[in-house]
């Protein structure tokens, strides 16, 4: 007998070891990812003069090296994205949870998720043929391959996760809110509107942070329809101009660098300025969810 | 006008391999099989893969898996140690072949075939013909619309490869700089840069703005090929085998393939064959220029 129950200690302790093991992982293998970002990119600080690293040219075989318009590029198609797939994505979550007959529900949700599963080459290649020409013929661009055409396809392409995710932050909303609601004579929409929504803010803001995350790392979209010049984004035509992201930056140029070259070092900086993007990005929104559990789950009620 | 082959999508760097290995065991081999790896050039690759698989049939040992990616990746290759062949459709720079000796390789380049780039633009497109220093003007931002060149009210769309490409720096060196070593001329900023042939087709075959350059064997009939003047009191040359020989089309080049050190053995042999008669039967078959004397 003694021996079993050693012998379960022994099971137990392992176990326990291996999901802490896991759990340590996740968090060591992001900072061991920036660690290599940095170890790679640092040389191209000594090398690359800061001026021509802050420039707002981008002719890599030159060395120049102007990072400048590729952060914007990213944060323009990211932002116009978002700000394209939040409502539309909040509404149809908010529909399928809220109001849509069960029957609806059970197509929609499983139809949804498959958007999610479509190849980006895929996207690119319908953005390319349909979504470019129609751009070009309805904005009067004077080509397709625009940052507005690549807005178009990520907010496609993050719309899914936006969807499912408020879906279950607005599931998770105890049924007693709702029927507390309707019993003080609230409509639905009152209901969805200043109850359910506000309860379900931490779990939509999550919905928003993967939705920036799909965004803004997207790379084959994006290179293949928002036509890659490094130009400075910032006229009020900027969306029905051509636009270079840093994600496609780096997939067109890192297979033609020799290693230990500058230019290989400066798209490592590159990497690390995409990396230290998505972690503030994501921090602001871990720290605002984190604000309103303190704050107490009373307060939108008032 | 040249023969074409149909070509598939190449979006992504297109990889084939040709596995020897499939073959039935029949009577024991005497040589044993090997892979030549083949790396490079976007306007190589179609070439370089009709060439593996027409090598592959007639000595069935000898595998060799061509790779896209550009030739500045089929250099990077070389220097890195990765590849037996580069593709390459410009020279090395100095600064890659001294990182190349560096590290104990001496590349040696191997011309295979040679290519004319076709400045094209959309078939709906009045003009016909641009000299070199219009079509530099153009490319680098200086004319922006088409009615400056005597064509309609339009923005100019500019459709180039990626910096990447032998095609872009050849491009760049010859037409953007009109080969003068003390120009810093730049491509425009605004300019389109697509990952493939394909891309710059499509777009000039689709958008009446556009104008783009590429390899002669990547231009369908989608695409109306401009005829190019040196200077403007002309003559102005269509691209064709007999002018990218005879030396009158202004904007041809050779493709190379470069090797480490002197070719030896099996890698010998596959050159050899290419710089043949079978060989080069194949570079006119993909609208590419044989070697003359072929």
């Amino acid at each position: 007998m003694p021996r079993k129950a050693k012998d379960l200690d022994w099971r137990e302790f392992f176990i326990e070891q291996l999901i802490r093991l896991m759990g340590v992982s996740a968090v060591a293998l992001v900072l061991l990812i920036f660690l290599f970002l940095v170890r790679e990119g640092v040389p191209a600080l000594f090398e690359v003069p800061l001026s021509n690293l802050l420039g707002q040219r981008w002719y890599p075989t030159f060395d120049i090296y102007g990072l400048l318009p590729l952060i914007l590029g990213s944060l323009l198609v990211t932002i116009g994205a978002i700000a394209l797939s939040l409502p539309l994505g909040l509404a149809t979550a908010v529909f399928i949870r809220e109001i849509a007959p069960d029957w609806v529900r059970e197509v929609l949700k499983p139809s949804i998720e498959i958007i999610a599963g479509i190849p980006s080459v895929v996207i690119g290649f319908i953005g390319i043929q349909l979504v470019s020409p129609l751009v070009r013929q309805f904005s009067g661009a004077p080509t397709g391959l625009t940052a507005l055409t690549g807005v178009l396809l990520l907010a496609y392409m993050a719309l899914p996760t936006i969807i499912s995710i408020a879906e279950d932050a607005l599931d998770a909303v105890p049924e007693s809110y709702r029927h507390a609601a309707y019993a003080l004579s609230a409509t639905q929409w009152q209901t969805i509107w200043r109850v359910v929504l506000p309860a379900a803010r931490p779990g939509i803001i999550t919905a928003v942070m993967l939705g920036v995350g799909r965004a803004i790392g997207e790379t084959m979209t994006v290179m293949m329809v928002a036509g890659n010049a490094a130009r400075m984004p910032l006229g009020w035509d900027a969306f029905l101009r051509p636009v270079r992201t840093m994600t496609a930056t780096i997939a067109a140029e890192m297979g033609e660098v020799a290693r230990g070259s500058t230019h290989y070092h400066v798209l490592f900086v590159v990497g690390l300025a995409l990396f230290l993007l998505t972690f503030v990005i994501n921090l602001a929104a871990a720290l605002s969810i984190f604000r309103e559990r303190r704050g107490g789950g009373g307060r939108f009620l008032a | 006008m040249i023969p074409r082959q149909s070509r598939h999508c190449l979006l992504i760097p297109l990889l084939l391999f040709l596995v020897a290995g499939c073959a039935p065991a029949g009577p024991p081999e005497t040589v044993t099989s090997i892979t030549i790896t083949n790396v490079g050039s976007d306007t190589m690759v179609n070439l370089a893969l009709a060439w593996a698989e027409a090598y592959h049939d007639l000595y069935p040992h000898v595998s060799i898996s061509v790779t896209g990616g550009g030739s500045g990746t089929g250099i990077a290759a070389m220097i890195n140690g990765s590849t037996d062949i580069a593709n390459a459709s410009r020279e090395m720079q100095q600064e890659e072949f001294d990182q190349a000796l560096r590290r104990g390789i001496e590349p040696m380049p191997h011309v295979v075939a040679l290519d004319a780039i076709a400045v094209v633009v959309n078939p709906h497109n009045p003009l016909d013909g641009l000299t070199i220093t219009e079509i530099s003007d153009v490319f680098t931002g200086g004319i922006v619309n088409w009615s400056e060149l005597g064509g309609e009210d339009r923005p100019i769309v500019l459709a180039s490869r990626e910096s990447n490409s032998g095609t872009y720096m050849y491009f760049l060196e010859k037409v953007v700089r009109q080969d003068d070593p003390q120009s810093f001329a730049l491509f425009s900023p605004e300019a389109l840069l697509l990952p493939s042939s394909e891309i710059i087709g499509l777009e000039v075959a689709t958008n009446p703005n556009a104008i783009g350059y590429d390899g002669l064997g990547y231009v369908t009939p989608e695409q109306k090929t401009l005829k190019v003047a040196v200077g403007g009191a002309g003559p102005y040359v269509s691209p064709t085998i007999e002018t990218v020989r005879d030396g009158t089309y202004p904007i041809a080049r050779p493709l190379y393939m470069y090797t480490s050190g002197e070719p030896t053995g099996e890698i010998e042999e596959y050159l050899d064959w290419i710089m043949s008669e079978d060989g080069q039967r194949i570079v006119a078959e993909l609208g590419f220029v044989p070697l003359s004397g072929f």
